[in-house]
């Protein structure tokens, strides 16, 4: 798989600590949703670093979105985040990874349960399924469980609440460090009654994509599966603080 | 070529421009140009390097080192008990050899202190663990009349394979392991038995390992027919199908 050198179009705030590259790349082969590609930094002196950024736009889109989320101690994430600009050229390569990726022709019933930066893929996912065509989007039905610390870390809010407007998906949030009433969404971690509540029963026999923090990953997982969901049916990916 | 012998071409090519990185980046790549070479890097403006902790002798090229033990698996964390739990080496023809979780533990022990190198980029120096050789299991098989074949097939409760061949296994290489730290390997890790084969990228040490099958032919495992390397030999950084 070759190295291209991609070039960044546009570079737009998520959060304080997130931002989105857009990303031009020449000859891009296409990707599903869910993908990923690996990015690689090379310095004057012949040092090199290398890390893997989940593709957050949806396979329709020409361009290729990043949301990169700035890790203070790490050595990729602060240089994508606040050194890198538009009109430079980065070094990508991809797509990777073909486990972990939804098309809105796999019929049937989705969950989504993201925590943190993990919503980078499954927001590919529901933009993919928003922009299919209305017959082919019929054969699946979309919900999201999205899990962060507090409000301000929430990626793709307005984006996300306009999907369910339009009935693109329903979303749940469940914001860990906040305190609230709980009818205006979850203020705990995701447990069993709340993947009761927002997923779909195990006779639907719906895929459900879990990414995020290991603890969170391996939570979730293990619940869906005392739930009854087919282990089978259960994808994971998860983020460890990349630097 | 690999990334590690392009950095060696820069630095032998034009050793005068070396002192002055400035003027070798400006000179294979002028700023607003689209560049893809496949035989010169790409110098990413205004990127310097940071980590040199780890010694470049121990960290394949596009590796960085961590202290974690990040945790990387396709599924739910299978729940085998012990009482169930087997491993079997099985031959073409049926013919397959079984131990049970005393079993294992009754053979040899090793205790291998090796690096570790994930695909994802992450490498772990020094990592302790305790097992038993894949050579004393493999001979006890071919004893008991498994027949050799040139490939194997790792697998997994949940359903995960990787193909290896044969000789990756063997010489004192690759183990199947226990103990973590002294510690019985936690679930997340692969517990309770996973591979441990450290000169390969670590997708090739199979987490929840319930056994060994021959084959003829190298046919790719779980990660292998979703796009990543037969082999995987980190040095090579043969990540990816295609990658040398």
């Amino acid at each position: 798989m070759k190295w291209t050198v991609a070039s960044v179009v546009e570079v737009r705030d998520e959060t304080l600590r997130a931002k989105t590259l857009v990303l031009d790349v020449p000859d891009w082969p296409g990707h599903r949703a869910g993908q990923h590609v690996d990015v690689r930094l090379v310095a004057e002196d012949g040092y090199q670093a290398q890390r893997s950024y989940s593709i957050a736009s949806p396979p329709e889109s020409r361009q290729l979105e990043l949301t990169v989320e700035r890790i203070d101690d790490g050595e990729v994430s602060p240089y994508l985040c606040d050194v890198l600009h538009v009109g430079d050229g980065l070094e990508v390569r991809g797509p990777i990874g073909g486990y972990f990726v939804w098309d809105v022709r796999d019929a049937g019933p989705v969950l989504l349960v993201a925590g943190g930066s993990g919503i980078v893929p499954l927001m590919a996912m529901m933009r993919h399924r928003a922009r299919a065509d209305a017959n082919l989007r019929a054969l699946s039905e979309m919900s999201l469980l999205y899990s962060t610390r507090t409000l301000g870390d929430l990626f793709y809010l307005k984006e996300i609440e306009r999907l369910v407007e339009e009935q693109h998906v329903r979303a749940a949030f469940t914001l860990t460090r906040e305190k609230g009433d709980d009818r205006r969404g979850y203020h705990r971690r995701i447990d069993k009654a709340m993947l009761t509540d927002v997923g779909w029963p195990p006779s639907h026999m719906p895929r459900s994509y879990v990414c995020g923090p290991t603890p969170l990953v391996e939570s979730v997982a293990r619940t869906l599966v005392e739930l009854g969901h087919d282990p089978s049916r259960v994808l994971t990916e998860r983020f460890g603080p990349t630097g | 070529m690999t990334i590690h012998a392009r950095w060696m071409v820069a630095q032998i090519v034009l050793p005068d421009e070396k002192s002055d990185g400035r003027v070798l980046s400006g000179k294979l790549h002028p700023r607003g140009v689209n560049v893809t070479m496949a035989d010169e890097p790409f110098i990413a403006r205004g990127f310097h390097s940071r980590r040199q902790t780890a010694p470049a002798s121990r960290l394949p090229p596009g590796q960085y080192e961590t202290r974690d033990f990040p945790v990387l698996s396709a599924g739910p964390t299978p729940q085998t008990s012990l009482a169930e739990w087997d491993f079997r080496i099985e031959g073409l023809d049926g013919k397959s050899m079984r131990w049970s979780w005393t079993d294992i533990l009754a053979l040899p022990h090793e205790t291998p202190t090796v690096d570790i190198h994930c695909v994802t980029k992450w490498s772990k120096f020094d990592t302790k663990w305790e097992g038993v050789s894949v050579d004393l299991l493999l001979d006890a098989a071919r004893d008991a009349g498994v027949a050799e074949q040139p490939f194997i097939m790792a697998f997994s409760d949940g359903g995960y394979t990787t193909n290896l061949p044969r000789g990756d296994l063997t010489g004192g290489k690759a183990w199947i392991v226990f103990l973590y730290d002294d510690a019985l390997l936690a679930p997340e890790h692969g517990g309770p038995v996973r591979l441990l084969v450290p000169h390969l990228y670590f997708w090739k040490s199979a987490k929840w390992l319930r056994g060994l099958r021959m084959m003829e032919r190298d046919d790719p495992g779980f990660w292998e027919q979703l796009g990543y390397h037969d082999r995987g030999d980190p040095w090579r950084e043969q990540r990816y199908q295609g990658d040398p």
